[in-house]
Order: C-alpha cells, then structure tokens, then sequence
C-alpha cells in the first residue's frame, strides 16, 4: 500500500495524481474464511482491523449490503466523548477515546480527531446533582473530566445564552479530550488498512440466509453466493434483528430513526460539541463550518431513514434558545438513521445462541464515538471465543439476568 | 462589461430607484431589481470567491441554483450569511457585502490556494496533516477551520418574528408554471380544496419569456385570462413567493414562504400542509455543460442571460459566445440579435439539427459551428476570449474569439427533489440525459396509495403545447382514478405547435480533455469540484455515487448540486465506464430550499419556549422574595430569604418553623391522576407494586412504581375518593411522564379493562401545613375537626375553610404532624393567603422546595431521581414492604425473580454520617474502597435540626456495613470519612407523623 505522506502528496501533484492506489481493493468473495463480518460501517471494519492487528488473524471477509460506511458510521454527528456515569461504559467509551487520539497516525489516515472539547450542560438543580456524580465516576475511573461554573461555560462558549431566560445555565461537565471526528474517514481509513492486511471486503453483498448445523453456524447465503466460515459476527446497526432472524434468535431491540442536521456553512463560531439535555438538543460546527445538530430518535419503530419533522422541530428550537445567535443560519441539510434500541440503552457485545456466531449491536444515538473500542473488544472476543473484560458486561445474557447498564442518571436523553 | 439596456424590464420599476451599497461602495438599481440583477447592471460581475480555492466568480444564473453568488445582507441583528443574490429582492439602503475572502474581494489571501491547487486535489486532507500528531489539533485544524465557512455568523440576537401555518388541503399543486396553472384549472369545481404554491412573486413560469414576439400577446392574453379563472376560483388558493421544500411521511408538506418588501425586512412563515394528493409542478433547471476555465465570471447559463435581459433590462455583455447542445439555448442568441447584441458565435455540440430555430439564428447572421465546443476561456477575473475547439478532440484551439460574456445550456434537468423526499423513485432517460419520475415507483400516502403526480418539465414533457395538451389528460385521468366529482376538463391549446427541440445529452467537453484541461473543468462551482476530482475518487475506489460523493464533495455546497448533480454522475460514469444507469444518484433530502432554524423554531421561541408553569400561589411567591428553582416545566420557590438572610441561615429558619411551629409549602405541582372505572383497583394493582385495590374510601396509601425492569420509576401517595375513584398523587416531574405510562398501559395491554384515567395535576392546588402546630392552625377554621380519632394518620376527609372546598389530607413529607390541603386552583391563593394570616400567631413559615428536600432527607425518605436512577429496585431501598407478595402480577414482578436483582453485592441505600460533623459531603460524590467505587451519595444536606451533616448513600452491601467507616473521595486529593448508619435520622419510631 502506498503511504499517504506530505512527500507523496508532493510527488502525485507533479504527476496529475496518477500514482495512487484504490484505497480498499475491490473483492469478490472467496468460498471460505475463517471469520465473516456482517456489516461493513465502522464497527465491523474495526473489529476485521483488530483481529488483523492484534491477533494476526488476515483470512477475514467484511461483507456489506450497500457501500462501506453507508449506515450510521456516515450519518451520525461525530461526537467523541466518555464521560459516562456507569464503570462498564467508562470502560469500553474511554477506551474508544484513547484510540481515537492516535488513529489517524494508526491507520496513516487522517480521521481528523479533534479534541476540542465537549460541554454536557446542567440547566435544572437535578442535572446539576446528577452531572457532578458522573464527574466522580469519571475521576475515578481515569476520566479526564471535571465541572465548570456558568461564567467558564460561557468563556469557552461565548455564543452560548447562559441567563435563560428559560433555563438559566447552572454548570456544566466539561471534558476537554472529547471532540469529533471526520465520520467517513474512519470507515474509510480502516477499509483501506483492512485491505492492506490481506482483508477482503465486499461491498453490495447481502446476507439473505444463515447456514447453521446443529446450532454451529457453517455459512452464510449472500446475494454474491454461498460463502462458508468458522465464526461469523454480525455487526449490521439498524438491521441487527434482521440479521438475528435469518440465524434463528431474538434480539431485545427495537429500530427507530434518528435525525440530524446541518447548517449552510459559516465562519466559526463555536469551537467545541455543546449538549444541553434539558432542552433536549446538541451542536458543533465541521472543519467545513456547518453547524452539526442532533437531538432526539423517533417515537415509533421504523426502517425508513426518515424521520418526522417535528423532532427536528423540537431539537432546532432548543438550540436556537440555547444559541440565540444562530437562529438566521439555515437548514441546509437533514437526514436520519436506523439505530438499534436496547432496554437499557447500551450496547450487545456478545456471543449468541447460535455457536460461531457472534454479534456487536445495539449501540443506539451513540455508536460513532465506540467504533475503535468496540471494534478492539469485538475482535478480542471472536478470537477468543468469549469476551473480555471490555465487552463482558455488555453479554446478551444481562437482560435474562436483570444485569442492565443504565445510564439515564447521567444523562436525561438516550444518550 | 454588463450593463442596463436603456428600456425593457417586465419586473423592473424604472421611475423607482433604489440606493444599496455593495462592499462599501454606493450603487443605483431600480425598485423591483434582485440584488443579482442590480449588481450586473452595475457592472459588478465579480462578486464572490470560491469556497475552496477562494477563485474569482460571477453570477452564474437568475434563479434559486446559484452557485457562486452568495452574499452577506444586512447589518446588526437582521445579517444574514450565505444569501442567494438571485433570490433577494433590493431594498432602500440594503447592505450587500461579499464573503469567503480577505482583505478584500478583488486581493484575498487565500486565493493562494489557488496557486498551489495541484496539492489540494479532492481528498488530499485525508493524507496528510498527521504529523507530528499535535499539530492536527494546534496547528494545521485551527488553519483549515479559519479558512473553513463562508460568510460570518451573525453576532447579534435575532429580532425577527417567525411564524408556523398549519394547513390541510385536498391537492397540493407545486409550482405555478404552465403545467401547474392548467391543472389547478383542470381540478376546479370538483369540489375539492386546492392549493398551488409558486416560489416566485409571480405565476406563469417561462412561457411568456419564452414565446416569439408575434406569440407574445396571444400568450399574453392566454395568461391573463388564466391568473383571472384562479383569482376567481373560490376552491383555488394561490401562495406566491412559496417554496415547497420538503415531502415527509403521509403527505405531510412543508413550505418556506418568504414575503419580501421594499422597505422593509421579510416576512417569513413555514407552512405545514397536509395534502392528500400533490400534483408536482415543478419545472426544470437549466444545466451547463462543463469545458476548461468554465468557472470565469462572465459565464452564464443561458436562460438567465435571456431573464436578465427580460425581467431586468441587464445585459451580460455586447459580445456574447453561446456553446450548447440543444436548440432551445438559440432563443437567448435570437433575442440578443434582435437587440443588437454581438454574437460572434454560437458553438453546437451536436453534429447538426434541422430545427427550424437553427435556420432563424443563421438567418440573423449568426456564425454556428457544429460539433465544436470550448476548449479554452481567456481572462484572469472575467473572461475576455474563448478557444473553439472540436468535441471530439482533446481540445487543441483551432480559433479564439474575443468576447465579454458567454452563455452556456447544455439541455434541461428535472426538477425532482421533491419526488424523491418521500420515496419516489427516479428513471434514467437516456435520450435527454437526464432522470425523472418513474410513474411506477411514485411517493405514497398513509394507506402506500400514490399520492403524487408529476406534471410537464419535471416529468420530462418540456414544449408549452404538449404540456397542455397532457396536463388535463392526466388531470381527468386522476379524477377518474381518485373518483372525485368527474367532469372532463378540456381546453384549448392556444400554444403554437413546435417543431421538437433536440438536446444531446453530453456533459464535460472536448470528450479527450487533457488531464491539464480536466482540472479546470469546474463541475460544482461552491465547493471547486472539478471532472478531474471525479476521477481521482473514482481511482482511489470511491466508485459508488454517495463514495464519490462524499469524497471529493460534488453536489454537497448550500446548493444542494442543482447544477452539478447530472454532470457529476455522468464524469463518473464515464470515469467507471459504466451506463449512468447503473451508477444511480444520491438521496435527494429536504429541504429543498435551506430554511432559517429561527423559522424551524417558529413562534414558539423566547417567552413561548417551553412556557413556565406557575402555580397559582405563583404570584405571592414572586412578591416574597423567592428563589426560583425549574422541576419540569414548572418554577418552584426554592427558598424564601428575608432581609439579609444567607441562603444557609433562610433554609435553617425554613427548616426548624416545620420542625418547632409549622410551615407552609406550596406544592401545587404534585402530579394528581384521577384513575376511575369499576377495573380502577384491579388497574392500578398492576401498575403499584404494592397492593391498591384493598385500599378503602377515605383512606391513603403511599405506592410505589416500577418499569418492567423492576427498577423505582415513581412515587406517591394513592387516595381512594370513592369505590370506584382513585387519585393517584406522583412527583412533580414525573406526571406527565406517569400520566403517558398509564395511557400506555391502559391502551397496549390491558385494554379489556374499564377505566378511564385524566391528569388532573393543574385543577388541584396543593398546599402543605406541617410542624407541631398544623393541628392547631387549621382548627382555628371553625368548621373542621381534625382530631387524631376524626382524621388520623393516612386518612382524608373534605370539607370547607370558609366558604372554600378542601381536602384535607394527613400524610406527611416531614416526619412531622402535617396536612395538605387539596383545593380547586382557582382559590388556592385565597386559602394561602388566610392560611397565612392566621398562621402568624403560631411563627408560621413558608417554606421552599430545598427545605422540603432538608426535611425529608432528615427523615430518610427518598426522592425518585435522587435516590433512585433507573437502576434501583424497591429491595435496594430497604423498601421490600411495599412490594406485595400476594399478588399475581404487577409491572416490574417479573424482573424481582432475576439473578442479578437478588444479587449479594447491589448497591442499597444507607444514611451517612461525616466523622467531622461540619463537613457536608459534596453532592454525588462516591465512597471507595481498595481504590475502587462501591457507592455514591445521593442526598446530602447540613441539616439544621440535627445540627450536622446528614447523607444519604447507595452503598454495595450498604445495610451489612452499618457501623463502619467509609471512606469518600471529594477530589484527587481529598476525603472525607463517615459512618454508615440507618437512613433515618429524626424521630424513627414516627411518634410526630402519627401523633
């Protein structure tokens, strides 16, 4: 694979560019690998990257229905962030984190890690209580976080309505490592470091069937033909259950759409990821200057990338309260998303009921920020055939045993 | 140079001028100008900077595709970035400035991107900037973002007015051209209601611009008599200036309508529609053809060269070169000619035509070369000659033709973003080169039942004669089909029959450009994608249209591609070698015009905002002095400070008038559901872990809720009114959501059920009397016995103080003796205000909502969401009492029998007491044991009758521990150490309550 480097940049520009490679090669499957990954968005590509890196394991497929990072990798709004209230999901978040930092030099792709920073607003006395409790948690457990008073929250944000008048600005958990990154360029970036370790990936390539003998999965039927495996996972967000139908079991998730926007692009005026629960509302603003918004998932189950109108509604309006300054910026831009919905809102890293097989799902509003965590515990559990203490807690079984990871205390939205 | 012809200008004013500045400089346009039109007339042809490049650009169309002239408008509070030119009326005194460069338009800076563009290929930021790794966040990412954006945010509140219109329509006509006015003629008297959205200030479309001057008043005549048939139509409603901008599910429509004045700011308001059929109208955007330098200010698509000329009385240039494909673009040289207008040449893609247009222009004198093209344009800041060159060559010039202004068509596309908002799919025509509607996969209703219908250019039916010819045809056709009151529409073409104009779909010419030539080939002109970013993505892999996309940023820009999309996928589809078929096109999303996020917002911003909640003791709460605390959507007197009281010192005083004489809360906003039916007690026996329906008349019972997950979810006291009437108390917070939970319940599950259930949270004012002396207090009224044998403790009786209904409940939050007292909100503040009256000779004292919190803590009650956090079951709480072992089922019994809710090691609630009885713990802050958490607190308070810190905690295995110390960490260096005890501090045998 030819290095992406400020000396080949150099050199493509004096020959019109002519020298680069395809950045993942185009494959066809084979008949057999020992490991197939279902789902071609950044968990799965992660998790194939993983397996290669950490465990020397190469004869892998990735095969995606559509087109790689063409779910929710590419349609999220990049916030990177482990603040979170519960050890289990500090664990695998922060861990994600801390990969996240060096990736771009990993992968020798620049993912465009940005820790610039993420701002979680307390705006009633209940959040305020609850928030300092997370930054405990998050001191504890290495989480470089702390609370700020009003006039910091307004020092760092100087657009930001601190005085209300609805919900005055009370403090705020600031967690200065957090920030965003360049969605597509971590589907891509890892695809094209897959594809360097001999990995096949296949795109436009459906599974329409699971072939099981006695209870051990043996192959999957595809829309490119029958292709065998020792240990499948599926890591298909959005189609989870889809997938957990053809193997024969039941997935505790529900899919519903979930929204996000953004602006025309303008200036900068805002330098890190705000999140104001109460209102209910979140936003930075891209290297290209768009305004980012996300905000709530719709009431209703759904498979169709579209979302009703109000919660963007509901969310701009919140914003636009939180940020006054906006409110003349247009919409240029909304799109939606399939997100799977566990019971207690945290993800599935988990063997199945079916031997071989393997799945990673139920990330919910905020899988974006898990891909490299995820994908580094998914890989750890295929090749060890059981999870380790990353994905451990989040087993299927928790939800048999009433072991569920909650972490609504911390935040008042599905988070 | 561009300038204003001396008469001619259907929109235009003359006698009208209006003063405007651009870039600081004070310019003349005429009332009924566009910024764009008065800017050309000005001579201003460069008027904005590329995003990426930062290259020079001109005004590029007439209309709503603008690429390149983007503008700030106004000053303070009224700035607006990133305004279309084309789309903005001129108003006295406007301020127009251009954006993206520095210092100044004509020497910016950055324009040094363009120099070094051969290193700035599409995606080359992928590749570097990575070392070494702090430099991405210190250095080269704050220089990418400075440069990043367009125009500058504004800095000032925004002090326009928004407003939202709701609206419910039986056809829904989207745009008011030819098409769109003859079938809102064709669906008239049918007894349907009809509304027909224009974007434009006018009606009418192009086919007045478009006719022959000896059609002209025959066209005329046809429009006039039209606008009067819908002005007189009482079942025909017509919005101007009214951009239909996105489809969403069940033919929900959202419109941008925006009223622009001379003199004043617009007016904007987004209307939601329902309409149960939409008949789409909405026409075809001009595309160009893409060939080397093809961005230069001066190059303009060559209808808006014709609509300057026409509407605005503006000409692009005296010397003007047209290069096009197809036979409608020779209308612009035509009407040029007829004006005197030099045209040197006129330089046909296609190998020939036999339209008789052709014949005219040649007719006029018009040089035409077939199969020629552009191959190169002179000019650094505007252009001032064209190369010609052959199609099909690589693009060696064979003759260069000084010129001031070039006019580009390269054919027509289709308007169909909104077919595709919801579901509609699109077919490729390969003749025209273009997609459209597939009437076969069209966007649906609620019941999948086609819902709209396409309608003349956007369907792909272009000339004015066939339009009317097939638009009442397929009027009639759904008539029939949605079997409205049938009557067969017919009318009278009065459009010439022409001859069919010919497009030849080619997109990027000469078809071998050199690599040089191909990076020159400017396909989206905001964001500088050129044919040769195309073929790089395509080199690199990025194959698929969202990949290539994604990118190299094609078709991405404020935009939205309406001139880039069709020429992209063809560069890719040549590039992959592969039909255009076969490569689709992206997802079209609203909106289709950006929209304002104040408008999104609509009226219900600033004081309409989620809109406070007050109770009715609201007032008399302001007046004394309280401090405000939001639960909900409602405020609550936090506290009531007098004088120069600290914080500290008013909650103690709040505290101990409980604890030694009484108090007085306000705490109306309890959440009160009234659960009623013969099923009621069977009802809530499924909701209550504890057992309700045994509850007799009269009587109260604090109950407790759980998800299904077994997990605390809300709290309160349960009155039974009568036999078949509960009132079911909950917090605050929680009633809207325990409300919705019932109804969920009542309607999912267990249906079968008789009961009816109404949040009567805001007819009930509620007020608490708690202290030793509450007895007393009330029994002042003369009328009420409230012994201890007459009302004891959980009991409730109704009766009247004064003239005033109550009920009197004796429950209590304070561990004292204490009474709420129900009211219909309409005289709670009457029956405060005596309260309080009376109240003084006993050292009454309102109290807040933290000292309710003190008192209770002291007591060891929990609060949901403090003690609990959707993670604590009953049992935690040492509160297995209230869960029943008796019944059969109760949401949340299920979830008791699992391992890890019987678990040896949960976290269970325990009070703690601080070794340093001065130190209160911080608020959540966690005990920890080997370095490790076992448990937080969650209610911490000094309390002032216990005149020391108190806590309450949730520690693993909290109830074994009683006794010992632990130890919690404050910050990295800090702790603090308590004793964990028995989480009830004041009076645990309950003697006051129940005295």
């Amino acid at each position: 694979m030819k290095r992406y480097s400020l000396s080949s940049i150099f050199t493509e520009a004096f020959r019109d560019n002519l020298g680069w490679e395809k950045a993942w090669t185009k494959r066809q499957p084979k008949k057999e690998y020992q490991i197939i990954i279902v789902g071609g968005g950044g968990h799965g590509l992660a998790t194939a990257y993983y397996l290669a890196k950490n465990f020397n394991m190469t004869d892998i497929a990735v095969i995606e229905k559509g087109w790689i990072g063409g779910g929710n990798t590419g349609r999220n709004t990049t916030i990177i962030r482990s603040n979170y209230l519960q050890e289990s999901s500090i664990g695998i978040y922060e861990k994600s984190r801390f990969l996240y930092e060096t990736l771009s030099q990993d992968l020798n792709y620049n993912i465009m890690f940005s820790p610039r920073g993420v701002l979680m607003l307390c705006q009633t006395e209940h959040e305020l209580r609850a928030m300092k409790r997370t930054s405990h948690a998050n001191r504890i457990n290495g989480v470089d976080t702390k609370m700020v008073a009003p006039e910091e929250v307004k020092e760092i944000v100087p657009i930001i309505n601190i005085n209300g008048p609805r919900f005055p600005v009370l403090g705020a958990l600031w967690q200065p490592r957090g920030g965003t990154a360049r969605h597509d360029a971590v589907a891509w970036g890892y695809a094209r470091k897959c594809s360097d370790f001999g990995i096949d990936i296949i795109e436009q390539c459906e599974v329409i069937g699971v072939k099981k003998k006695r209870e051990k999965i043996v192959a999957l039927e595809t829309t490119k033909g029958n292709i065998k495996a020792k240990k499948v996972c599926f890591v298909a967000a959005g189609h989870s259950s889809v997938l957990a139908d053809l193997a024969g079991f039941r997935l505790p998730i529900e899919s519903v759409a979930l929204q996000a926007l953004v602006s025309e692009p303008i200036k900068p005026m805002i330098d890190c990821v705000v999140m104001a629960n109460t209102v209910h509302g979140y936003l930075s603003q891209s290297d290209k200057g768009e305004l980012v918004i996300g905000g709530g998932a719709d009431g209703y189950n759904n498979y169709s990338q579209r979302g009703s109108f109000h919660h963007i509604e509901e969310t701009v309006r919140a914003l636009v309260e939180t940020f006054p300054v906006i409110s003349r910026l247009r919409q240029l831009r909304q799109w939606g998303g399939i997100v799977d919905m566990t019971g207690d809102r945290s993800p599935i890293i988990s063997k199945t009921p079916v031997d071989g097989l393997y799945i990673n799902c139920g990330w919910g509003t905020g899988g974006f920020k898990a891909i490299p965590g995820s994908g580094w515990a998914t890989a750890e559990m295929i090749y060890n055939e059981r999870p380790g203490k990353l994905a451990s807690p989040f087993s299927i079984d928790r939800f048999s045993e009433g072991r569920l990871i909650d972490e609504s205390a911390a935040a008042a939205v599905a988070h | 140079m561009s300038s204003r012809l001396p008469q001619e200008g259907s929109r235009i004013n003359r006698e009208k001028t209006v003063d405007f500045r651009f870039n600081g400089k004070n310019l003349k346009g005429f009332y009924g100008d566009t910024v764009a039109s008065a800017l050309l007339a000005n001579n201003e042809m460069f008027v904005a900077r590329s995003f990426k490049y930062h290259r020079p650009r001109g005004l590029f169309s007439a209309g709503e595709e603008e690429p390149n002239a983007l503008m700030g408008i106004g000053e303070g509070p009224s700035f607006e970035p990133n305004i279309r030119a084309t789309e903005v009326k001129l108003r006295q005194n406007m301020n127009v400035a251009s954006q993206n460069h520095w210092p100044s338009l004509r020497f910016d800076f950055l324009s040094i991107n363009n120099v070094f563009s051969r290193f700035f290929a599409a995606g080359f930021y992928y590749k570097t900037f990575m070392w070494p790794r702090a430099a991405w966040k210190y250095l080269f990412e704050p220089m990418i973002r400075r440069a990043s954006g367009l125009g500058n945010a504004p800095s000032e509140y925004d002090e326009e007015y928004y407003e939202h219109i709701y609206h419910h329509t039986d056809v829904l006509i989207i745009g008011g051209g030819l098409a769109g006015i003859t079938a809102a003629k064709a669906l008239r008297d049918r007894g349907l209601s009809i509304m027909l959205c224009e974007k434009d200030c006018v009606i009418g479309g192009r086919y007045l611009e478009d006719s022959k001057i000896e059609e002209r008043d025959r066209y005329k005549k046809f429009h006039e008599k039209s606008i009067g048939i819908l002005k007189k139509s009482k079942d025909i409603s017509v919005k101007l200036n009214t951009t239909v901008t996105g489809i969403f599910d069940h033919g929900f429509v959202l419109a941008y309508e925006e009223n622009q004045h001379s003199n004043k700011a617009s007016k904007k308001a987004l209307w939601k529609i329902r309409a149960k059929t939409m008949i789409l109208c909405t026409g075809a955007i001009e595309r160009p053809i893409v060939f080397p330098d093809n961005d230069l200010p001066g190059i303009m698509l060559a209808a808006s060269v014709r609509d300057y000329m026409q509407k605005y009385g503006v000409l692009l240039g005296d010397r003007l070169v047209l290069t096009t494909n197809n036979d409608y673009a020779y209308k612009t040289v035509i009407e040029l000619k007829h004006r005197g207008i030099d045209i040197p040449v006129v330089l046909d893609a296609r190998d020939s035509s036999d339209n008789p247009i052709i014949k005219e222009a040649e007719g006029l004198g018009i040089r035409i070369l077939f199969g020629k093209c552009i191959g190169r344009v002179e000019g650094k800041r505007k252009a001032s000659a064209i190369g010609i060159c052959s199609v099909n060559g690589e693009g060696t010039i064979e003759e260069l033709i000084p010129c001031n202004a070039i006019a580009v068509s390269g054919g027509w596309t289709p308007n169909v973003n909104l077919w595709s908002h919801c579901g509609g799919k699109l077919l490729w025509d390969g003749e025209c080169g273009f997609y459209k509607p597939d009437p076969e996969n069209t966007p649906t209703g609620r019941e999948g039942e086609t819902n709209m219908l396409a309608l003349g250019a956007c369907a792909g039916v272009f000339s004015n004669y066939d339009i009317q010819d097939h638009v009442p045809r397929k009027i009639n056709q759904l008539a029939s089909r949605l079997k409205i009151k049938s009557k067969r529409y017919i009318e009278t073409n009065v459009f010439s029959k022409e001859s069919e104009k010919k497009t030849k779909p080619v997109f990027a010419l000469p078809h071998g450009a050199s690599k040089d030539k191909q990076k020159r080939m400017y396909i989206d002109f905001q964001n500088d994608v050129k044919v040769s970013d195309l073929q790089l993505a395509v080199q690199e892999g990025f194959e698929n249209v969202e990949h290539a996309k994604r990118y190299t940023t094609l078709g991405m820009a404020t935009d939205q591609g309406k001139t880039s999309n069709i020429n992209g996928i063809h560069v890719l589809s040549q590039s992959l070698g592969k039909p255009v078929d076969k490569i689709g096109h992206t997802t079209f999303r609203p909106p289709y015009k950006p929209i304002p996020l104040g408008l999104i917002a609509g009226q219900y911003a600033k004081k309409l905002f989620k809109p406070v909640r007050k109770t009715p003791i609201d007032k008399w709460n302001l007046l004394n002095n309280a401090i405000w605390e939001p639960v909900a959507d409602w405020r609550r007197a936090y506290a009531y400070p007098k004088g120069n009281e600290g914080l500290e010192e008013t909650l103690s005083r709040e505290v101990l008038s409980v604890r030694k004489n009484v108090g007085l809360l306000d705490s109306s906003t309890l959440g009160k559901i009234l659960v009623k039916g013969p099923d009621a007690g069977r009802f809530l026996d499924l909701i209550y872990t504890n057992m309700i329906s045994t509850l007799k008349a009269g009587k109260c019972r604090y109950g407790l809720m759980c998800n299904e997950a077994g997990f605390v979810f809300d709290d309160g006291v349960v009155a039974r009114l009568n036999d078949q009437s509960f009132l079911c108390h909950t917090t605050s917070g929680g009633a809207d959501r325990v409300y919705a939970w019932l109804e969920e319940w009542l309607q999912t599950e267990w249906h079968h059920l008789k009961v009816f259930i109404v949040n009567l949270t805001e007819q009930y004012s509620q007020i608490a009397v708690a202290g030793p002396k509450s007895r007393e207090l009330l029994q002042t009224f003369k009328s009420i016995d409230l012994s201890a044998e007459k009302l004891p403790f959980m009991n409730f009786i109704e009766t009247n103080i004064d003239d005033i209904w109550v009920r009197i409940y004796r429950i209590s939050f304070s561990g004292e003796l204490s009474y709420e007292l129900a009211v219909n909100s309409n005289q709670a503040e009457e029956l405060w205000n005596k309260l309080n009256k009376v109240g003084k000779k006993y050292k009454l004292q309102p109290y807040g909502t933290e000292a309710l919190h003190i008192l209770r803590a002291e007591k060891g009650f929990i609060v949901v969401g403090d003690e609990t956090d959707g993670t604590v079951t009953p049992h935690d709480l040492g509160m297995e009492w209230i869960v029943s072992k008796k019944k059969k089922d109760f949401i949340g019994k299920k979830a008791f029998s699992l391992p890890h809710l019987n678990s040896s090691i949960r976290k269970q609630l325990v009070g703690i007491l601080t070794l340093d009885t001065n130190k209160v713990l911080p608020d959540g802050c966690h005990a920890v044991e080997d370095g490790k958490a076992i448990g937080h607190v969650t209610s911490t308070y000094f309390s002032p009758t216990l005149k020391r810190s108190i806590a309450l905690g949730l520690i693993e295995n909290g109830r074994s521990r009683k006794g010992s110390t632990l130890e919690f960490e404050i910050s990295s260096k800090e702790s603090i150490f308590a004793k964990i005890v028995d989480p009830n501090f004041y009076d645990p045998e309950g003697a006051k309550q129940d005295g």
